[in-house]
């Protein structure tokens, strides 16, 4: 056996003073960290399979436990990091590529946290949310140009179809397989509740789930998976997946083990088989190939869907999102390169795509410039971590955003970054049946409703502090933002001022 | 009911199409895309050169073409049956679900890319002339069926790149040369024929050609080695 170069990130601590070794960390942990000595009468545990998921610390009756960053270091050195060296160990013994998930977790800047907010002061009056009504309403869809009338003057309805949102926040896309089935049913019930809408992914939609139709939008990808005539009736918008921040440019890969009987069967595809996803759709090289995709989709649910073309936010992301507005499409979805994934290879999550807040304001930009804003509505994703985040993209010009990482986080994921491996011990990402049922769909949806509530009354407060009563009136509003901290560059894409100017 | 397609957009075509009742005929049909998208229980015989992404979505109905047709034919389709008594364009059969598709001519690129199948629902492709580059690639299951008929090679290169389930039949004296590692390539034994004689009994029904012709061939099974290609790709970080 060879040399094993990795010394363990995480060590578990245990206060024997307070374990009263009633086995319930052993009992929990699906790595397998926690063991029993019956000799000596002890727990003791095995630090390297320790994915610091927090699962037995939240769940020890005793607080006898905790996670600690292991304090063994390399040699100090700015350029080669710890993690760099182990990276380089694990591709050294292996020969295989990287493969991380969750969100991009590098220092890149954060333009949300350097973006600020206006505020109402004797000009103008600030509003109560408490008191007066605040509209959050928003309709999702292509905007007709001009009203039509009759003969007799009558206006003619020719408005496209639209989603309406009571919040501008939507569940992004995660699909059955990468997610559990506890996971997708609160998610499907919260959506149902909030008046908003979750998204399949490319996973298909499992059959008890129909009953969410009207909060759901279902996703075609270039695998196809789960997608027939009933699915497409089902969703009540259907989004083209083309893209994904955290992996822009490559497909999808579930692995065969995460291929289980339902899995299997949502996505018509034998158990334990591959589900690949190419990186391109085999059939879309051009906007007039998409085009094509877009219209036999609308074609095949009598025009009464919108659809959705998710891209990932990309150097050129403004000309493609232009090119996309005129592919028919209703609704661009931009994805930026902090979102989430249940697996991508580290090299291109960590590496590739651009921030969000920048592709969202170019993108707003050239679409006004170009006259075809109303053409397509714009929702983000890619790291919405707050209410003020939700703020601050509405005002770049978002019609509303996607969550993703921030519902999961709502459910008990602790962001171990380890979906991967398949063995999510909150029964997140996972589909061991002892693991998902850790997750009850009652509470997560719960969990998942409260979050949304209080962002919607953080938005409300700080849009009547704008002196704001319509999130209307704030879409592309951006002399509602300030930067500070950034250059001038920065500043003339994201279309702000500087704080006290 | 008999529609004239001359001159006329998809829209209106497939508005009349969805309107008409079980049966519509179409004449002069001038490449006007997505007909029969996502309708079941429809029979639709087409004279002319429909456009691309026929019978996509395909729920049940069966649609007979009289003339080629382009590209995309049958994509994602789930039930139902293609004929079409020319050639087809690219990406024939994507990522089919069910039902099966006739092909007299020749199909372009990526024919059978991404077919699928769950338990009793396994979807055919047959193609009576050759079929162009990576024919059948990821696919994942399902049977694709190509006789050669007039042909000097069945199919073009790369056939099976990614190919991870289902089986792929080529008539001919010898495989391609340019298989993919993870492809198992094997000469088609009695059970093996046995496997699709019907689907070789419908194709020279329809397009009224000889089986004895057909059967007078080797044959050659791809099927993969592997349902998990990417097994070996990654390590967890």
């Amino acid at each position: 056996m060879g040399i094993n170069y990795l010394y363990p990130d995480y060590e578990v601590v245990r206060n024997s003073g307070r374990c009263i070794a009633c086995r319930v960390c052993e009992r929990q942990c699906a790595n397998e960290v926690h063991a029993f000595d019956e000799e000596m009468n002890v727990m003791r545990s095995d630090d390297a399979k320790c994915v610091n998921c927090h699962r037995c610390v939240s769940l020890c009756p005793t607080r006898a436990l905790k996670i600690v960053k292991t304090d063994h270091t390399f040699k100090e050195n700015a350029n080669w990091t710890g993690e760099t060296i182990k990276e380089l160990y694990r591709q050294a013994g292996t020969g295989g590529v990287l493969l991380s998930s969750m969100g991009n977790p590098q220092p890149y800047p954060v333009y949300w946290d350097r973006l600020l907010i206006n505020a109402s002061q004797v000009t103008n009056p600030s509003i109560d949310p408490l008191r007066e009504p605040m509209e959050t309403r928003t309709y999702l869809g292509k905007k007709p140009e001009r009203i039509l009338r009759d003969q007799n003057g009558e206006i003619a309805y020719n408005l496209p179809p639209q989603l309406t949102l009571n919040v501008p926040i939507m569940f992004s896309a995660m699909s059955y397989g990468s997610i559990s089935y506890n996971a997708h049913e609160s998610l499907a019930r919260a959506a149902r509740e909030l008046g908003t809408f979750y998204n399949t992914g490319e996973g298909g939609l499992h059959e008890d789930f129909y009953e969410y139709s009207a909060n759901t939008i279902v996703q075609v990808a270039s695998g196809r998976f789960g997608v027939h005539k009933d699915y497409l009736n089902a969703g009540a918008a259907i989004e083209i997946k083309m893209g994904q921040g955290a992996k822009p440019g490559i497909g999808g890969h579930l692995p065969g083990q995460k291929i289980v009987d339902d899995v299997s069967r949502t996505r018509m595809i034998p158990e334990g088989s591959d589900a690949i996803s190419p990186a391109p759709h085999h059939d879309i090289y051009s906007i007039e190939d998409l085009r094509q995709l877009v219209y036999s989709l609308k074609e095949a649910t009598d025009y009464k869907k919108p659809i959705i073309v998710k891209i990932a936010a990309v150097h050129n992301v403004a000309a493609i999102a232009s090119g996309v507005a005129r592919s028919g499409a209703d609704i661009i979805a931009i994805d930026g390169f902090r979102g989430g994934t249940g697996a991508a290879p580290t090299r291109i999550r960590d590496n590739v795509g651009i921030p969000i807040e920048l592709a969202l304001a170019s993108v707003d930009a050239r679409l006004r410039d170009e006259g075809i804003r109303n053409h397509v509505s714009i929702v983000v994703g890619g790291s919405i971590r707050s209410s003020a985040d939700v703020v601050k993209a509405i005002a770049l010009g978002a019609d509303a955003v996607y969550i993703a990482t921030g519902a999961l986080l709502a459910l008990g994921c602790h962001l171990c970054r380890s979906c991967q491996a398949g063995k999510c011990n909150w029964g997140i990402a996972t589909q061991e049946p002892e693991l998902v049922k850790r997750l009850n769909p009652d509470v997560g949806s719960e969990r998942l409703q409260n979050l949304v509530h209080a962002w919607e009354h953080e938005i409300k407060e700080m849009m009547g502090g704008m002196g704001i009563n319509s999130i209307e009136a704030l879409k592309g509003n951006r002399l509602m933002l300030r930067g500070i901290g950034l250059n001038e560059k920065e500043l003339s894409i994201l279309g702000v001022k500087y704080a006290g100017e | 009911m008999n529609i004239n397609a001359a001159g006329m957009h998809f829209k209106d075509l497939n508005e009349q199409i969805k309107a008409a009742g079980k049966e519509a005929v179409i004449d002069h049909c001038m490449g006007q895309r997505y007909i029969g998208s996502g309708l079941a229980g429809k029979e639709i015989v087409i004279h002319g050169t429909p456009g691309n992404a026929l019978g996509a979505y395909l729920d049940g109905s069966i649609i007979t073409v009289y003339g080629n047709a382009q590209d995309a034919t049958g994509d994602t389709m789930n039930d139902g049956a293609i004929y079409i008594a020319g050639s087809s364009g690219d990406a024939t059969g994507y990522a089919m679900r069910g039902g099966k598709i006739f092909v007299k001519g020749d199909v372009g690129y990526r024919a059978g890319i991404h077919m699928k199948e769950y338990k009793e629902k396994s979807p055919v492709l047959v193609i009576g002339g050759a079929a162009g580059s990576f024919l059948g690639e990821y696919q994942a299951g399902g049977t694709i069926i190509v006789l050669g008929l007039g042909r000097k090679r069945p199919v073009g290169n790369f056939c099976g790149m990614g190919m991870h389930g289902g089986r792929i039949y080529l008539r001919c004296q010898a495989p391609p040369a340019d298989l993919p590692r993870q492809i198992i390539v094997k000469k088609a034994e009695k059970e093996d024929r046995k496997a699709i004689e019907a689907y070789i009994r419908e194709f020279c029904e329809v397009f009224e050609c000889s089986e004895k012709t057909i059967w007078d061939s080797d044959f050659y099974v791809l099927r993969p080695d592997s349902k998990n290609p990417y097994h070996q790709l990654y390590t967890q970080n």
